[in-house]
């Protein structure tokens, strides 16, 4: 056991260069305009508040010090002062609209939204993010890229531990990104700290935020509003690149998209192992999170997979749980429905779950039999 | 709290009142209502210190320890509910029942049948909130604020937690009652509004905040009910309502909530500090109007809880000018604390110096809120540790540090016995120490990008978040010193005199230590 | 004494009377919340707006984003055919969703509208909308459906760039007879 700890603290120190300086004791290094005037306003207000602070504290301890019995210091009776307790009333006040005013100026800034190069869609899911870049027509899934077993400790954790996605937001450096947000299922928080964004995701409206990175680079952050079981572990993540670098990707991922609209067209013949090809990248996608990527899950709440009655068992019994999920006494379980999946993803991640692992049916479910169950 | 002398007074003033337990149950008397409600705070502030500790014990280092993530969302939820509904508030209580019928020369309550029922509802209700986690799903995993539509989403443990707070939301409301009506029509002859102890002033108004806001809280929990079982679509954006209604109505009564439980705490400071400055309080009726200004203010300001949820530019500035008006009363108060005791003759027992740390420490609190008041910076640090720094600053440092100051300070009038005061400095310092490990690194941890309520962290948060959970163990244990000192205080002790404090002043001091079962049966006259 | 308790009673009766005010107080919120978002324009309602003024503002351009959502639970494709178009404000526009039923059942949808910022709802007139009414789609069916606007001229000169998305929700009712 102490063993294991040691080697953590060893290799939680070896990272430790990487990480430290200023970041750990203040906010993270500003990387947007706004970020900046943030950083800034908590500067300004932190000394104020430190100057009240010696100033009133050094009268309390002065007094502590001089105004004792055991010092031999007699009580006087006085017990108001109006000139000095307007002045008390005063002063505070105009210090607090000292305050106010450069955080007027941010505010401002903050909620200009306007004219923005591109605008991005984020969507906040249980648990991971989906973006849509609205005029370039791109759309795609971002979940935690950290695998299972450093969370459960059985493998030394990266320097990016839960910091980490699959899929990053690509934006073009110096270019105002507006961010739209908004939710399928509860309310969660867009947040990127370094570039001073943080926009909550609501479900049925969208809210709108923005920022400009200053340099190239990539920046992390998290769901900021409690959002259910993994709220911990739906990270985000934002690469800032120069802009004929984004050209170059907003071209790949256009054409990579249309790739899998033409592979996915209907009517395309599906062999076995090109549907667990692809039913493999959509378990990634939806179902590791639960199922693990043992297919063992974490019973009794995630059941496994892997030699499952329901994966082994009549296919089309299968087809309706992906697509509707369990119901158990009148109540939703874990297992959701899926029906917002298409049919060839569908198909696709049955017949991978219906030949990995300890199953091994041999089964390959076609889109027209999820298509036929459809409700 | 103390069965031992009150017994034996039950004896002697009421032949007929049944013995055991069935005289707990039955009793009508304020001393005894206020009992049961300190010893009842008191094990709620146990059971929410254990779930603590789960937490720390989860977040002392990276990685899935102990809890399934769905089990540390049950935890935090589950500790916020019980310590703010079941320990701040209900402590507060005991010590209205205690002492405001002694400060103001009254004989008993207004309504002592009223009395008992309130206090007898609480017991039912923390068992719902402990025995929902034990129902399919477990306990409520919403945090403590119940944001729909993830508290829709919820189990059976959920119904739990509702119908929990509907019934301390009665009984909050009922003891409210008592207290007004106490206040207002049972003061001695003579006893002028403005002649009142300030720890009463604090309750009159904290009672009016209570009347106001817990049937708001009521309704928004009913209406998540409806929501879950009865089709209603209060928050459901799908039949047309809005999820961030349901934070606008939590937040109408969650901020006037905050003040209920840092209200009277400085109620207990105004009354510690002059005793043992041997002065009295400096501005009284500037103490008073500050209170009223801070009551007033708290119905404009909820929507600072939610600067994130994307409001106009107008609605952010006017909520940030509104929250830092608050600054001023709150000031006000600080510095007529240290008028008081400027020029003093100080003496520096326990009472003196939890109200010491109280000040010290609540201040910090006072200033973080102030940051978090500006909505840019609110923006960067709302939902991180930053924010759970500032709330343990003021509610941990702020009201628990007064309860300890006021029972240190009127244990010797309830027990006739003088407390170990070794006992009581050690129990100051250790907590003030580790009060400070455990949640000064959070500030740090906040400001760098950590947010609350998540079971596992990136591993730049490691080191802090180690010296929090040895903070947090250390705290915990440190109230059990707590324990040690009230349990020797009301087994025996030095006698306490009628006066143990030199410079107290109030009517409860001319009473002998302890009081009888029945006070001020003859109201007192005051000059 | 009597009078003491009489007073008592007095004064209870008076506190009954606030909280039981203040648990209403908390319900007609909702409807306060609701007019004020109406007035200051974050949540449009979703009837047909009335245009008074229809002069057009040849010298100014607004951009107007079109974006789409589906709850998970719909069993639909719903998206935009344009991803954008420039207008000026006070010009009558027609753009058109289309939404298509992949499921094998017949679906009633409701669609509710929001605009990023928030502040243009107040000034994004619609004249026509397919979320003035439930869209119900037969197995398979493909829909196109327009939403004709105005941008009111009235709208801040600040903004150039408005967002126009829509979230199509399952009506309830059709879910159950699903089965889930």
């Amino acid at each position: 056991m102490m063993g294991r700890w040691t080697k953590r603290l060893v290799a939680a120190a070896a990272c430790a260069p990487a990480l430290a300086s200023a970041d750990r004791y203040n906010l993270q290094t500003p990387q947007s305009i706004i970020a900046h005037q943030i950083y800034d306003l908590h500067t300004l207000i932190f000394v104020i508040c430190c100057v009240i602070f010696v100033v009133v504290f050094g009268v309390m301890f002065y007094a502590i010090i001089m105004h004792r019995k055991a010092a031999g210091h007699k009580a006087q009776q006085f017990h108001e002062n109006t000139t000095i307790e307007i002045a008390w009333t005063i002063v505070p006040f105009l210090i607090l609209i000292g305050m106010a005013y450069p955080a007027t100026k941010t505010i401002i800034a903050m909620k200009d939204t306007s004219n923005p190069d591109l605008t991005i869609k984020a969507t906040g899911y249980q648990w991971k993010w989906g973006y849509d870049y609205l005029q370039e027509g791109i759309s795609f899934y971002s979940s935690l890229a950290t695998p299972r077993d450093q969370l459960d400790g059985n493998a030394p954790k990266g320097v990016n531990y839960l910091l980490e996605v699959d899929n990053p937001v690509v934006v073009p450096v110096g270019k105002k990104v507006r961010i739209i947000t908004t939710a399928n299922d509860v309310i969660h928080a867009w947040w990127v700290p370094a570039l001073g964004v943080k926009q909550d995701a609501i479900p049925g409206f969208v809210r709108d935020s923005w920022f400009k990175a200053d340099k190239a680079g990539t920046y992390r952050g998290q769901c900021a509003e409690l959002c259910g079981k993994d709220h911990g572990y739906m990270p985000i993540v934002v690469e800032a690149v120069e802009p004929a670098k984004y050209e170059a990707w907003v071209k790949d991922r256009q054409e990579k998209m249309a790739k899998v609209a033409v592979a996915d067209a209907p009517g395309k013949i599906w062999t076995l192992d090109e549907l667990k090809a692809r039913g493999e990248k959509v378990y990634a996608q939806h179902c590791v999170a639960c199922h693990q990527p043992t297919g063992l899950g974490t019973p009794p709440v995630f059941p496994a997979l892997s030699g499952s009655k329901v994966v082994t068992g009549l296919k089309e019994v299968q087809i309706d749980t992906v697509l509707g999920g369990v119901v158990k006494d009148g109540k939703q379980t874990a297992m959701m429905p899926f029906k917002q999946l298409s049919d060839v993803e569908i198909a696709a991640v049955i017949t991978y779950t219906r030949n990995s692992w300890s199953n091994k049916t041999g089964d390959a479910i076609l889109p027209d039999e999820v298509k036929a169950l459809r409700k | 709290m103390y069965a031992a002398h009150a017994h034996d007074q039950a004896h002697g003033d009421h032949a007929h009142s049944p013995g055991g337990i069935m005289r707990w149950i039955t009793t009508t008397n304020h001393k005894d209502i206020g009992t049961l409600y300190l010893w009842f705070s008191f094990t709620m502030l146990m059971v929410g210190g254990v779930l603590a500790i789960g937490i720390r014990a989860e977040l002392f280092q990276p990685g899935l320890q102990f809890w399934r993530p769905e089990f540390f969302n049950e935890l935090t939820t589950m500790h916020g509910l019980i310590m703010v509904f079941g320990a701040i508030m209900p402590a507060f209580v005991g010590f209205a029942n205690w002492q405001i019928p002694m400060m103001i020369g009254a004989p008993d309550m207004a309504f002592a049948r009223m009395n008992n029922w309130s206090f007898w509802l609480l017991p039912p209700a923390a068992c719902l909130l402990v025995g929902s986690f034990f129902v399919p799903g477990g306990a409520t995993a919403a945090g403590w604020t119940l944001y729909a539509p993830l508290s829709t989403q919820m189990g059976p443990g959920m119904d739990l937690a509702i119908f929990a707070l509907h019934i301390m939301g009665a009984s909050s409301i009922m003891g409210a009652i008592n207290i007004i009506t106490t206040i207002l029509n049972m003061r001695a002859p003579g006893m002028d509004l403005m002649k009142m102890p300030l720890f009463v002033w604090t309750w009159l108004i904290t009672a009016y905040l209570l009347i106001a806001v817990m049937p708001v809280l009521a309704g928004a929990v009913t209406m998540v009910l409806t929501d879950r079982h009865f089709g209603t679509n209060f928050f459901n954006a799908a039949g047309g309502g809005d999820p961030v209604l349901f934070q606008h109505i939590f937040w109408f009564f969650g901020h006037p909530e905050v003040y209920i439980m840092i209200l009277p705490a400085f109620g207990i400071i105004s009354q510690v500090i002059p005793a043992f400055a041997r002065k009295p309080l400096f501005g009284y009726a500037s103490m008073v109007y500050a209170l009223a200004s801070i009551a007033i203010l708290s119905f404009i300001v909820w929507a600072h809880h939610m600067f994130t949820v994307g409001m106009p530019a107008a609605g952010q500035l006017f909520f940030m000018f509104a929250t830092m008006l608050i600054a001023v009363p709150t000031g006000v108060k600080v510095f007529n604390w240290i008028a008081t005791m400027w020029k003093g003759s100080m003496t520096f027992e326990a009472p003196m110096l939890f109200a010491c740390g109280f000040i010290f420490v609540f201040s910090m609190g006072g200033f973080t809120g102030l940051m978090l008041a500006i909505p840019p910076v609110d923006i960067q640090v709302q939902d991180t540790y930053y924010v759970v720094a500032h709330f343990h600053y003021v509610l941990v440092a702020g009201s628990l540090f007064a309860i300890f100051a006021g029972a240190y300070f009127w244990i010797p009038k309830w027990t006739g016995h003088m407390y170990d005061e070794t006992l009581g400095k050690w129990h100051f310092w250790l907590s003030l120490i580790f009060f400070n490990i455990t949640f000064f690194p959070m500030h740090f941890l906040g400001l760098a990008g950590m947010p609350r309520r998540i079971p596992d962290y990136a591993l730049q948060f490691a080191d802090f978040n180690m010296v929090a959970s040895f903070g947090g163990f250390g705290f915990g244990l440190t109230q059990l010193i707590f324990l040690a000192a009230v349990i020797k205080c009301i087994r025996g002790g030095e006698k306490a005199p009628d006066k143990p404090w030199e410079g107290a002043d109030t009517l409860e001091w001319t009473l002998p230590s302890p009081p009888p079962y029945h006070s001020f049966e003859t109201p007192p006259v005051v000059k | 004494m009597v009078n003491q308790a009489q007073l008592n009673l007095l004064t209870l009766r008076k506190l009954l009377i606030v909280a039981a005010a203040m648990f209403g107080f908390g319900y007609a919120l909702v409807p306060f919340y609701q007019k004020i978002c109406e007035v200051t324009g974050v949540n449009n309602v979703i009837k047909a707006d009335e245009v008074a003024n229809t002069q057009i503002d040849v010298a100014r351009f607004v951009t107007i984003e079109f974006d789409s959502n589906l709850r998970s639970h719909l069993p639909w494709t719903f998206r935009p055919l344009q991803t954008n178009v420039r207008v000026h404000p006070g010009e009558l526009t027609t753009v058109s969703y289309e939404i298509r039923n992949n499921s094998a059942r017949t679906v009633t949808g409701q669609a509710i509208p929001s605009y990023g910022p928030q502040v243009a709802g107040r000034y994004f007139r619609k004249l026509d909308c397919f979320c003035f009414t439930q869209q119900t789609l037969q197995p398979g069916e493909v829909r196109q459906m327009p939403v004709a606007f105005v941008v009111d001229q009235g709208l801040p000169g600040d903004v150039n760039t408005i967002t126009l998305s829509y979230t199509f929700f399952e009506v309830e009712g059709t879910a159950k007879q699903a089965g889930g």
